[in-house]
């Protein structure tokens, strides 16, 4: 896929402006929050069960190797084949492969961000093979030949009417008189529409949300049921999922499904959650006679023994920036890539580079929220801090700020001068803002005062009161 | 090709080579231990409150339930339920042995047919190999009389389940796998395919809004027979 993360300050300014997506991000957003939070409070243990998330995953990174290729072993042998793709490029060229070799015409996908990563539809459709995304929100996103927005909800920037004329258009036989009040009226259209083409694939692509060493299985987690139908009923399943996917034993995928969905969703579980385990078995009615697993690096071996490595427990629930101040307001496609809101801000410069998507660890307030719901305790902020460090370290930063973190960096290290400085600056704009009590507008503060009034210091700086509140407490 | 490539990749992000067997053979001895971690204490309770809260779990989330005496009162139920959803009395089911000792002569007006469930199928019937009272999941895994068709095709899925597999938590459940299920392919325990149902299918897609009737069933019946006697019977 391409990036257009170096235009995050573009996207996010029109993003702004978006009336649609603002009502679709104000809907969805309080759902959110408020489904987690019930979910988390019906859990006494959760806080525990995080720690012992964050530690299952940490075993297993420190390990990965060990595990992938116990994993490896146990697919073989349920008649499965494994394919190692360092790149985006041989992952593709795998998955080609395999459709062709299938003979596959038609190809229905299960929601998988790692199929967005590499961008598959477009590799396949190039290629003469017809991709059919079948989860609802990423239908959608098909027709109107968008990315999509959030990772677990992909149509969150889109309302009821954007749906109705999607299908109106791409569906040109719809009567004229068919009614969409209801989402109901929606979903019955894509069920029907999706039945047909689950039929007729020839080959089945789901994501992963774990890898279990113990047996061999990958898991799928949905509550439509698209995944299910996606792998089970063409001939050929192919899996793509990426290293850090990995989980030692059912106990281990366990403790981390009861993470998942109530961080996601706000559910307790999800509707279904799937073990698949080779090929058919003998004298099963159904299933697939091919069962491949498309095996992804892309950069991620390299976050192993970095300050990044954390970032590679992120089991994606998108609990982060459905958390996220700054996610709120934008939404996922100003991102410009496929991870979007703070765990992209921290995975994408791993994954495409920090030249390419330094804007995006600069884009947070800090405030830390997401580090509090992450379900594997990911250090999130710290982790956009090391970025915004790289950034500067090699000078990506523009010259504008370099030269000002320098002043503020040279009066920061001279105390008394700092504190000279802002008791006369404090007195100055007491003085000046004494009338109104703010002001409206300021000489170099346009950015603030553009969009809120700054409100006129009444008195002291802080060290000073500071100082003289030690004083009284020493007396 | 690229499989040695890629381990070493991860061995030299992690700074050091081939795991020393020492080492491996205690992840070896982890993967066979498959040690528990924290279950939560909610479904911690006796085997007759262990299946009120799998019951509840199920209408919490969308599910239906009837609970019935024995084998025999199954089609009664079965016929009653439809009827009263105003649902054709034609089932596909999968052909497992409990629900071909049930006696369905006794509803004529029942038609079944046995085997994997088509497009068109209205209502399927599963029988059940188990299920967790924490979060009202059923376990349904596949084999030659389970098929994972039953679970996704039709409009409405009833599941029989006998009370004695209700079990608290998920670990519980793979113990069952471990210790009852043989995968001749494999020589291990897992079948191709396990499903954990919690409800009927479902979206939020649209408007972050819940509909019910997605991809796969837009109704789950679930009719727990009885036949556990430390369980105590229906109120």
């Amino acid at each position: 896929m391409l990036a257009t993360s170096p235009a995050f300050k573009q996207n996010a300014r029109r993003a702004l402006s978006d009336a649609g997506l603002q009502k679709a991000l104000a809907i969805s957003k309080t759902q959110f929050l408020q489904r987690r939070a019930r979910a988390v409070a019906a859990m006494p243990e959760f806080e525990r069960l995080r720690e012992i998330g964050r530690d299952i995953k940490n075993h297993t990174l420190t390990n990965l190797d060990f595990y992938l290729e116990a994993w490896a072993e146990k697919v073989e042998r349920a008649g499965g084949q494994v394919h190692w793709c360092e790149t985006a490029d041989e992952a593709r060229a795998a998955v080609l492969r395999i459709c062709e070799d299938a003979g596959a015409r038609t190809v229905t996908k299960g929601k998988s961000m790692i199929s967005e990563e590499l961008g598959i539809n477009e590799h396949l459709e190039r290629h003469g093979i017809t991709p059919v995304e079948t989860d609802l929100g990423e239908y959608i996103l098909q027709l109107r030949d968008e990315p999509p927005s959030h990772i677990i909800a992909p149509a969150f920037h889109l309302n009821r009417e954007d749906w109705e004329a999607s299908f109106r258009k791409s569906h040109t036989d719809l009567a004229a008189d068919r009614v969409f009040h209801e989402r109901r009226d929606i979903l019955t259209e894509a069920r029907s529409r999706l039945r047909e083409r689950f039929l007729l694939a020839d080959v089945g692509i789901t994501g992963a949300n774990f890898l279990i060493a113990e047996t061999g299985s990958s898991v799928i987690v949905t509550n439509e049921g698209n995944g299910d139908l996606t792998q089970t009923l063409p001939r050929v399943h192919i899996v793509l999922a990426s290293i850090e996917k990995m989980v030692p034993t059912l106990e281990d995928a366990t403790n981390m499904l009861r993470l998942l969905a109530r961080s996601a969703t706000g559910q307790d579980f999800s509707v279904y959650t799937t073990f698949s385990t080779g090929v058919r078995r003998q004298g099963d009615l159904d299933g697939p006679e091919a069962y491949h697993v498309v095996l992804l690096d892309n950069g991620r071996s390299a976050m192993l023994g970095t300050e990044f490595q954390d970032m590679l427990r992120c089991i994606r629930c998108a609990a982060c920036m459905n958390h996220c101040p700054v996610y709120g307001v934008v939404g996922g496609h100003a991102y410009g890539w496929v991870y979007p809101g703070p765990m992209g801000s921290v995975l994408t410069p791993s994954l495409i580079g920090v030249d390419q998507a330094g804007q995006l660890p600069n884009a947070s307030t800090f405030c830390g929220k997401c580090e509090s719901v992450c379900p594997v305790k990911i250090p999130l902020p710290g982790l956009m801090r090391h970025w915004r460090e790289r950034e500067f370290e090699r000078h990506l930063t523009p010259s504008t700020v370099r030269v000002n973190l320098g002043l503020w960096a040279w009066f920061a290290r001279r105390p008394s001068l700092y504190r000279g400085a802002t008791r006369v600056a404090a007195a100055l704009l007491g003085l000046m803002g004494r009338r109104r009590g703010r002001f409206a507008r300021l000489p170099f503060a346009g950015g603030w005062t553009g969009g809120r009034d700054l409100p006129a210091p009444e008195g002291d700086t802080f060290f000073a009161r500071y100082a003289r509140r030690q004083r009284a407490a020493s007396r | 090709m690229s499989r040695e490539t890629m381990l070493n990749a991860i061995r030299r992000g992690l700074r050091r080579g081939r795991l020393p067997e020492d080492q491996a053979e205690m992840l070896r001895a982890r993967l066979a231990r498959h040690p528990r971690h924290l279950i939560p204490a909610r479904s911690r309770l006796p085997r007759a409150e262990q299946i009120e809260l799998f019951l509840r779990n199920v209408e919490k989330e969308f599910g239906t339930v009837d609970r019935v005496a024995g084998p025999a009162a199954i089609p009664a139920a079965v016929a009653d339920y439809l009827a009263g959803q105003n649902l054709p009395s034609e089932l596909v089911a999968a052909p497992h042995p409990q629900l071909q000792a049930i006696p369905w002569s006794e509803r004529p007006m029942l038609q079944l047919r046995e085997g994997r469930a088509e497009a068109s199928t209205l209502v399927s019937l599963q029988q059940a190999y188990a299920a967790i009272a924490e979060t009202g999941t059923l376990v349904l895994p596949s084999d030659p009389t389970r098929p994972t068709t039953i679970n996704l095709l039709a409009e409405t899925e009833i599941v029989v389940l006998s009370a004695s597999r209700v079990v608290g938590a998920y670990e519980e459940a793979w113990d069952l796998l471990r210790a009852e299920s043989h995968d001749e392919l494999t020589g291990g325990f897992m079948p191709r395919n396990v499903m954990l149902v919690t409800g009927p299918s479902r979206s939020a897609d649209i408007e972050q809004t819940l509909e019910l009737g997605a991809h796969g069933p837009r109704r789950l019946h679930v009719v727990l027979v009885d036949d556990d006697a430390s369980a105590g019977q229906a109120a």
